[in-house]
């Protein structure tokens, strides 16, 4: 991260985190200097190696193409801040 | 009736065979142990006065455990210890909480733990830090912390947690206990709110390798809800336990005992070599060349898997919802007021890692940097059975002490972040105390899937040492 205020804004921006002024000049300090201690894989010759995604299990897994009931939708809809009826409730997306 | 908390939870569980005892009474010990002691620690997000329970029968059935409260139980509030989730309650169970009550043990509570599991210390909790029961002024470690103190402190008899990068194993060795973290894909992550999907790990806290092999036989196994599970066979693992261990072969990562190492932890370290030794093993150095990259790859890996997993927090179908002008309002709003100080950095960190330009330099190159140090231990297992290392380089440090500098916390982590890079099992065991009579830990790392070795070896090392039954003293007792 290049030490400036735009980029944590930026990355705030994606990441959808509002922050406060007072927050963003800390985060930016906090996150400049782990950055800085990330850097030390730029040292790391990997050329040619391979990228590591995960699991040493990597076969594909299949299930069945069928329905299964749950029973659990109200404690869903419980959960949500905002409902009517079965429906969660969200401000309005289309003008 | 008999003080429960001088005898481990394998001896609990042949009383209540023989009859000497029921599991109301058990349960009850332990109820009122958890409201008497606990409010000295803070290790319990919530406690329940009636076990969760299933019907199924066990050698554990009627035992209470505690789990983490990151682990789906129905019906329960779930929080992570975050506002995010602060009023949540699931709706399902987890895999293990399945097993667990197939198994008829009784489910007493759950523990604290750093937001989402983002920490060392357990002290990024929106419910304040957990004390540990050895000095309460110092940290538990974390982020498992909550369990990890409630065993030490013996509130239960055991719990779960979940490791990511060290976050059962950290916390066990600061306080004293025995903390495994299982091979990935052992233990079905289905039900445990995800951090970083292709690291984490469900696995048991415990105050001996005997209560820990018996715990891995029942949440260890394949689950269809979990794609990543693995699909083999489990072994018995108590048949691991009081075994010759004669001729297994241990290694010693010379990069492991290098600077940043307390020299009291280091000293008990080699003591612990020296008792293996003295059992027949055969130790020998070894060396994983790229350790000192592993804490920087690890935090890119971690943080963009995090970062990802942590976009359904939204405000919409659950968790917190501050309202906005407009929908990308209420989605700043609920995330900047919902997630703490630790969990923003984690997801600005990932998501400048996995950012449009800093993909390659980051992610990209840490996913190749993650296969290099696979491979360092690929070839070192060519060589031994397991490696033995310190668990984390100090004892507990200072609550507040590291709070203001998150890299400090960060390359704590150094010793254990390595082997979820590489899914290995590892385990975390007391193996002695400073002078200020603070516990220090081991950690033992096996072969994928060889969980057995590792309880092979502790338990070898427990029949000859007494580290393990050593109980804090909390300050009213």
């Amino acid at each position: 991260m290049k030490k400036n205020k735009a980029n944590v804004k930026y990355v705030a921006n994606l990441a959808r985190i509002k922050i406060t002024s007072q927050q963003e000049s800390s985060l930016e300090e906090q996150l400049s200097k782990i950055i800085g201690y990330i850097d030390k894989l730029k040292e790391l010759n990997v050329e040619g190696v391979e990228p590591s995604r995960g699991a040493h299990i990597t076969r594909d897994v299949f299930r069945e193409d069928k329905v299964i009931s749950s029973d659990c939708q109200e404690e869903i809809l419980k959960n949500s801040p905002s409902r009517e009826g079965d429906y969660f409730k969200v401000p309005k997306v289309i003008e | 009736m008999e003080n429960l908390i001088n005898i481990n939870a394998s001896q609990i569980a042949g009383k209540l065979t023989a009859q000497e005892l029921n599991k109301e009474e058990v349960f009850s010990f332990f109820n009122d142990r958890i409201k008497k002691v606990d409010p000295f620690l803070g290790s319990f997000v919530e406690s329940y006065d009636q076990p969760v329970s299933g019907e199924g029968k066990s050698f554990l059935s009627g035992l209470p455990i505690a789990l983490k409260d990151n682990i789906c139980i129905r019906g329960k509030k779930i929080t992570c210890a975050s506002k995010i989730l602060a009023k949540h309650i699931a709706v399902y169970d987890a895999g293990v909480v399945g097993r667990l009550k197939r198994a008829g043990l009784g489910i007493i509570g759950t523990t604290n733990m750093d937001e989402f599991a983002f920490g060392s210390s357990t002290e990024n909790s929106c419910y304040g830090p957990t004390k540990n029961p050895w000095d309460i002024t110092r940290v538990v470690g974390g982020s498992s912390g909550g369990s990890a103190a409630a065993v030490a402190a013996r509130l239960v008899p055991f719990a779960l947690g979940s490791d990511t990068g060290g976050s059962i194993r950290q916390p066990a060795c600061l306080c004293g206990v025995v903390g495994f973290k299982p091979t990935y894909g052992r233990v079905s992550r289905f039900g445990l709110i995800a951090f970083g999907s292709s690291l984490d790990q469900i696995g048991p806290i415990t105050t001996d390798f005997t209560d820990c092999a018996h715990l891995l036989n029942i949440i260890c196994g394949h689950d269809h809800r979990d794609s990543t599970s693995a699909f083999l066979d489990v072994p018995d693992f108590t048949k691991s336990l009081n075994s010759d261990i004669k001729g297994l072969k241990i290694g010693m990562p010379k990069e492991y005992f290098s600077q940043g190492l307390n020299q009291e932890v280091k000293i008990a370290v080699e003591e612990a070599k020296r008792i293996f030794e003295e059992k027949g093993a055969e130790v020998i150095e070894v060396s994983l060349p790229h350790t000192e990259y592993a804490v920087a790859t690890y935090y890119i890996i971690a943080s963009s898997e995090a970062s990802s997993n942590l976009q359904r927090f939204d405000g919409i179908r659950y968790g917190l919802r501050v309202k906005g002008a407009s929908l990308e309002e209420l989605y700043t709003n609920s995330r900047g007021q919902g997630f703490g100080e630790e969990a923003k950095r984690r997801i600005f960190l990932g998501t400048y890692s996995l950012s449009s330009g800093y993909y390659d330099a980051y992610y990209l190159k840490a996913l190749k940097a993650r296969t290099l140090i696979r491979r360092d231990f690929d070839q070192v297992f060519k060589k031994v059975d397991a490696i033995l290392t310190p668990t984390s380089p100090t004892t507990a440090f200072k609550i507040g002490e590291k709070a203001s500098d998150p890299l400090s916390m960060y390359l704590s982590d150094i010793y254990t972040i390595s082997t979820n890079l590489a899914g290995l099992p590892a385990v975390s065991f007391p193996c002695g105390f400073s002078s200020s009579k603070l516990p220090i830990g081991a950690q033992l790392i096996g072969k994928e899937f060889d969980e057995s070795t590792l309880i092979k070896l502790g338990s070898a090392f427990q029949n000859c040492t007494d580290f393990h039954n050593q109980i804090p003293k909390i300050n009213h007792e």
